[in-house]
């Protein structure tokens, strides 16, 4: 899981172009949007896609994601329990 | 019809053109025939925020107006008027690229959001809360030089006081691959930038950059130059150029006599630069000749550098070395002719007169 949890936080750094944040700086448990890392509407999106190309679970309710993209925490967890 | 003067200026180029307090004081050399831009320290202009979700031309483009709009003593414009040739070209190869690799599925907004032509004047007047006109022209070669015309135009008639005008474009790796194999860019391995006007070879040597200017019909004390007007010939044969001149010239009560320093935009291409040597060796033999390709290589918007580095000129009265092509120079700089065109097409003519 803690191995995942590293990946998750690789991606969302390369993949929403955070140049100014590392690995080591994204807690677990810190909030991904609004006041923690500060991510918007578009990035849902990009994570959402990213949900489906690299584990292959697509979000058939968008409103889920609200719950799912909470942290890097809450996202691993849904990953570990829904890839196929 | 009121007077337009350029009032502040701002450039990213291939050399370190962002700070207005210098003059080409440094040159870069280049080995290569594809070259970027000396980056400025875009955080300190640009929020982390903010920077994450712009393109390279965005970048650019939007630091570049900064340096224009600060140098003016302007927090917002009337207008923001754009040139670019290509847009935000690395981005729309990456979309392209991963319709193609994703076989059209998994699409993500966020390179599409930054690939269109408009992304860049979009992002200056957000910044800047610019609600006015807003306007981008995609017109190759030309692209510049119609943004140029199309705020004199409504400055002339005063339907504005302020506006930003620029030409950006950038360079992307598909763009060098595709523009190699059709000999546009140089096929040399190695070559040497500042010799490259005379290398006898076919193609150019490709760049990028973003240069903005604040147009205004109200001189102030950071005025550079007077706009005295724009011309813009898409197709012109060999043998026109000098009627054309003759006839621009003719239009704004000038002759070739008048002309202080011609600025032309030699790019080494030995197919095309005959146009460039067809004034430079006939009309213009006596005439101070300035080239800048050479330093700052071939883009669509390059001319925008032009118009750059005449405003400079007639502000500084001075001519560094590395841009003079003959020895003529005049005692004093009152009147810049640029020229420009690319491969044979998009023929444009710019004066500016000193203040």
């Amino acid at each position: 899981m803690s191995e995942l949890k590293e990946e998750l936080k690789t991606k969302i750094i390369e993949q929403l172009n955070l140049e100014d944040v590392t690995v080591a700086e994204i807690a677990d448990d810190e909030v991904l949007f609004g006041d923690g890392l500060g991510l918007d509407s578009i990035d849902a999106l990009e994570l959402i896609v990213m949900l489906d190309k690299d584990y292959g679970i697509k979000l058939t309710d968008p409103k889920d994601g609200k719950k799912i993209f909470e942290s890097v925490n809450t996202m691993a967890a849904f990953i570990e329990a829904n890839r196929a | 019809m009121k007077k337009v003067f350029i009032n502040s200026i701002g450039a990213i180029t291939s050399q370190k053109t962002f700070d207005n307090s210098e003059f080409l004081n440094e040159i870069v050399n280049y080995s290569t025939t594809n070259i970027s831009v000396v980056n400025p320290n875009y955080k300190a202009y640009l929020d982390a925020g903010s920077a994450r979700r712009m393109a390279k031309g965005i970048k650019m483009g939007v630091v570049a107006s900064k340096v224009a709009l600060e140098e003016a003593g302007l927090e917002s414009v009337d207008a923001v008027i754009t040139g670019s040739g290509m847009g935000c070209v690395i981005e729309s190869e990456r979309f392209v690229a991963k319709i193609i690799d994703n076989n059209e599925e998994f699409l993500t907004p966020t390179s599409f959001i930054q690939s269109t032509h408009n992304t860049v004047g979009g992002q200056i007047a957000l910044g800047i809360q610019c609600k006015g006109y807003n306007f981008t022209y995609v017109h190759s070669s030309s692209s510049f030089e119609t943004a140029l015309l199309d705020a004199q135009l409504q400055l002339e008639l005063d339907e504005a006081t302020n506006i930003l005008v620029g030409g950006v474009d950038e360079l992307g790796p598909h763009m060098i691959k595709v523009h190699g194999l059709i000999d546009h860019i140089k096929q040399e391995q190695t070559i040497d930038n500042l010799n490259i006007l005379s290398s006898k070879t076919v193609g150019a040597v490709f760049s990028e950059g973003a240069s903005f200017i604040v147009l205004s019909n109200a001189k102030q004390e950071s005025t550079y130059a007077e706009l005295i007007d724009v011309a813009i010939y898409n197709t012109l044969g060999l043998t026109r150029v000098e009627t054309k001149l003759y006839e621009f010239l003719k239009q704004n009560n000038y002759t070739v006599n008048d002309i202080d320093a011609v600025v032309l935009g030699n790019n080494g291409d030995v197919n095309f630069d005959e146009y460039f040597n067809k004034l430079s060796e006939g009309v213009f033999a006596n005439t101070q000749q300035v080239v800048y390709k050479h330093l700052i290589g071939e883009y669509k918007t390059a001319s925008a550098f032009g118009v750059w580095l005449g405003a400079k000129m007639l502000k500084t009265q001075q001519m560094p070395d590395c841009i003079k092509l003959n020895d003529k120079a005049p005692s004093a700089l009152n009147t810049i002719l640029i020229y420009n065109q690319y491969r044979g097409d998009n023929h444009t003519f710019v004066m500016l007169r000193k203040c």
